[in-house]
């Protein structure tokens, strides 16, 4: 007796629509299990995890913030994805980038001015292309496994974060915390309440790696080179050009997202520094459906667990981890409902 | 599928309206932003002591809610959520929030705040601390005392000033009893983290440690010198049952009486601003029970601690002699409060040199 998945014959295109929403779905069940498991009462757990950050303006504006790194990155993510190649690095390229935007305020404290902002925002983006281009050029030229590389890469990062955060970089004036001098003027990004002008560029981003995904030859490319790699390159398709174009796509973005958390939010840079957006944004591309369009709102919704994850932190009494296990169950349920879709399960019998 | 969603989520609402009008509204509000978990039976656990004893004096007229567990660097977020869940004062109980409470604070002008340990104070922040220093010169002579290899362990969280006068008043104790006393330093880089915590009083031990002292907030450590029939002092808390054998005493914060009066001030409306710094004379330190030692080392710690609270002992009083070799002070004068609490070096004997 063997289980074994075949491949069904029919593809239901409605079914990979609904399949986040089916998954979105089966979390809020089984989360309810797990609130009265915890002993709190289900409906209002989950009122408290997913309506009450919805209930006022303050909130909303976080939540908006918030999904703003996840929805960079989460684009950048869903383009490489489809080009079947798989940067799990993203939380690597993120700290890179906030890492040398950093650099400025730092060792130029004095420049202000616009030139200042853009500056910053560009090193963001040169700090995750960069780090991007590692996994990048070891796929590319020695065929390593890119989702190792590209892991392994974000220690790498976040131990020189730390480092240059608790040295060269540390506020003498900090009574030796790992932090650096608070970031001023138009070394901050501007906001409109708790969003910064990072939201703006998420949005931004979405929309070009729409056009380029769903109008134009470079999407078709890359939609090729993922699915049929052999058909792609007899149509002359480089798998080289695409490998390091998506890395430096999704690199950039996770880079610039960076940028903006420490621009935006923290407003220095503190250690330890985790975050997590850089993987998370690999739920967010997924429930998307590896759509930029898709992307926003996965993004959003991935951004609601978080401060569903705060709030029921201070209204409900119950660790914060539990915006992690939400996570987590989002992403398998979604991988689980696209198995399913995809594949059927049947049961191979020694007849 | 949408209308049962939906019909679900009217059903949320009206349960949420109805549990958040459960509590009655003319009870005053008073929260705590902790750094670790309730549950670490240390520094967090003491916190939460005093908040119980806020609802025990004043439960009828106080209603208290506390967040555990906020890093140091995404305090602002947990800090202003309280502030708009009705908090009237808020404690931010680690020195990492320092910057954050202040920055909530402008925002929110009509709620209170006391931020401890830091040093920056506003209209509606004040801060509160306590002469932790005092029960460490306590422990540094009943270490140099029961030392067979004259060399203690000491697990430190960040070299901030309360950490470093920690390690000199200690030193001060020690030098006391033994002047070649040593101590090994290892920096954790955190407050609360029992792996780390755990894995530093093993490697201090088999480097010739065999005491160990702790500026962390876990028993962890406790809990090794335990297993390796070795000895310790407890920190923040009394951690008496986790090393039974090993624990010598422990320096105990007793935030409660604070905490009431000032919230009771707070009602009354009489709290100012201030910076409140009380140590063993006053109750806010408490030593544990003296165990594990013979009757003369714990009668030359009784008789030092009832020095400290008359004055007559402290361990920057007089003349001190900085690792660099300079001297600070002047005999039977204590050093200037701000200097503690701005200490940044070390006293001549410290095996270790502060992170510049």
């Amino acid at each position: 007796m063997a289980l074994i998945l075949e491949r069904r014959v029919e593809r239901a295109r409605k079914w990979m629509w609904l399949s986040p929403l089916l998954a979105l779905a089966l979390t809020v069940v089984a989360g309810a299990i797990i609130f009265a498991l915890a002993g709190v009462n289900p409906l209002h757990g989950l009122y408290t995890y997913f309506i009450s950050p919805l209930m006022d303006g303050w909130d909303r504006e976080k939540l908006i913030a918030k999904a703003a790194p996840l929805v960079l990155i989460g684009v950048g993510l869903a383009v490489a994805y489809t080009a079947n190649v798989w940067n799990i690095g993203a939380e690597g390229q993120f700290v890179a980038g906030a890492l040398l935007a950093g650099l400025v305020p730092v060792f130029l404290p004095a420049w202000q001015g616009p030139s200042v902002m853009a500056a910053m925002l560009l090193l963001g983006v040169i700090g995750g292309l960069a780090w991007a281009m590692v996994p990048a050029l070891l796929r590319a030229r020695f065929h390593a496994n890119e989702i190792l590389t590209s892991l392994m890469l974000v220690y790498v990062m976040r131990l020189a974060y730390d480092w240059a955060v608790r040295g060269p970089l540390r506020d003498p004036q900090a009574m030796n915390f790992p932090k650096t001098v608070r970031f001023e003027g138009w070394q901050v990004l501007p906001a409109w309440g708790e969003i910064h002008l990072g939201a703006a560029f998420a949005l931004v981003a979405a929309l070009v790696l729409y056009v380029v995904m769903v109008k134009m030859l470079k999407g078709f490319e890359l939609r090729a080179l993922g699915s049929s790699p052999r058909a792609a390159r007899f149509a002359g398709f480089s798998e080289h050009r695409a490998i390091y174009f998506v890395f430096a796509v999704s690199g950039a973005l996770a880079g610039l997202a960076g940028a903006c958390d420490v621009m935006g939010v923290s407003r220095q840079l503190q250690a330890p520094y985790e975050p997590n957006y850089g993987f998370v944004a690999i739920i967010v591309a997924f429930l998307g459906r590896l759509n930029p369009v898709g992307v926003i709102f996965a993004g959003l919704l991935l951004a609601l667990s978080y401060m569903g994850g705060e709030t029921a932190k201070v209204t409900l009494g119950i660790s914060d981890n539990i915006a992690k296990v939400f996570q987590g169950m989002l992403l398998i349920f979604i991988l689980a409902c696209d198995t399913l879709i995809l594949y059927r399960i049947r049961w191979q019998g020694r007849a | 599928m949408k209308k049962i969603l939906l019909s679900a989520a009217v059903a949320a609402m009206a349960l949420g309206a109805a549990s958040a009008s459960a509590f009655a509204a003319d009870k005053y509000k008073a929260c705590w932003v902790y750094v670790g978990s309730i549950g670490d039976f240390g520094y967090t656990y003491q916190h939460d002591q005093g908040r119980l004893a806020v609802d025990k004096a004043l439960g009828d007229k106080v209603e208290t809610a506390y967040v555990e567990n906020v890093p140091e660097s995404d305090s602002a977020t947990a800090i202003e959520r309280m502030a708009r869940d009705g908090c009237k004062l808020i404690f931010t109980t680690s020195f990492g929030f320092m910057d954050a409470t202040i920055e909530v604070a402008k925002k929110y002008p009509d709620v209170k705040f006391e931020h401890a340990t830091g040093f920056k104070t506003a209209e509606n922040v004040a801060t509160y601390n306590a002469k932790f220093h005092e029960g460490r010169y306590v422990l540094g002579q009943i270490a140099a005392k029961m030392s067979k290899t004259g060399t203690a362990g000491y697990i430190v969280s960040f070299p901030i000033p309360e950490v470093v006068s920690g390690i000199n008043a200690f030193m001060r104790g020690a030098q006391t009893v033994n002047p070649d006393f040593k101590v090994k330093i290892i920096w954790v880089n955190s407050w609360f983290d029992p792996t780390k915590e755990a894995d530093a009083a093993k490697v201090l031990f088999s480097q010739g440690a065999d005491i160990l002292v702790q500026h962390t907030d876990s028993a962890a450590g406790m809990q090794v010198a335990e297993e390796q029939k070795k000895l310790a002092f407890g920190q923040a808390s009394d951690m008496i049952k986790f090393g039974p054998h090993a624990q010598l005493t422990a320096i105990v914060d007793n935030w409660g009486p604070y905490y009431i009066e000032r919230i009771n001030q707070a009602m009354d409306g009489t709290w100012k601003t201030q910076s409140s710094w009380e140590g063993l004379k006053e109750g806010v330190v408490n030593m544990a029970p003296f165990t594990n030692m013979p009757d003369d080392v714990a009668k030359m710690a009784a008789e030092t601690v009832e020095g400290i609270k008359a004055g007559t002992v402290n361990p920057f009083m007089g003349k001190i002699t900085k690792q660099d070799g300079t001297v600070v002070g002047e005999d039977g004068k204590m050093l200037p409060d701000g200097d503690i609490l701005g200490m940044n070096w070390y006293v001549k004997g410290v095996d270790d040199k502060l992170p510049q």
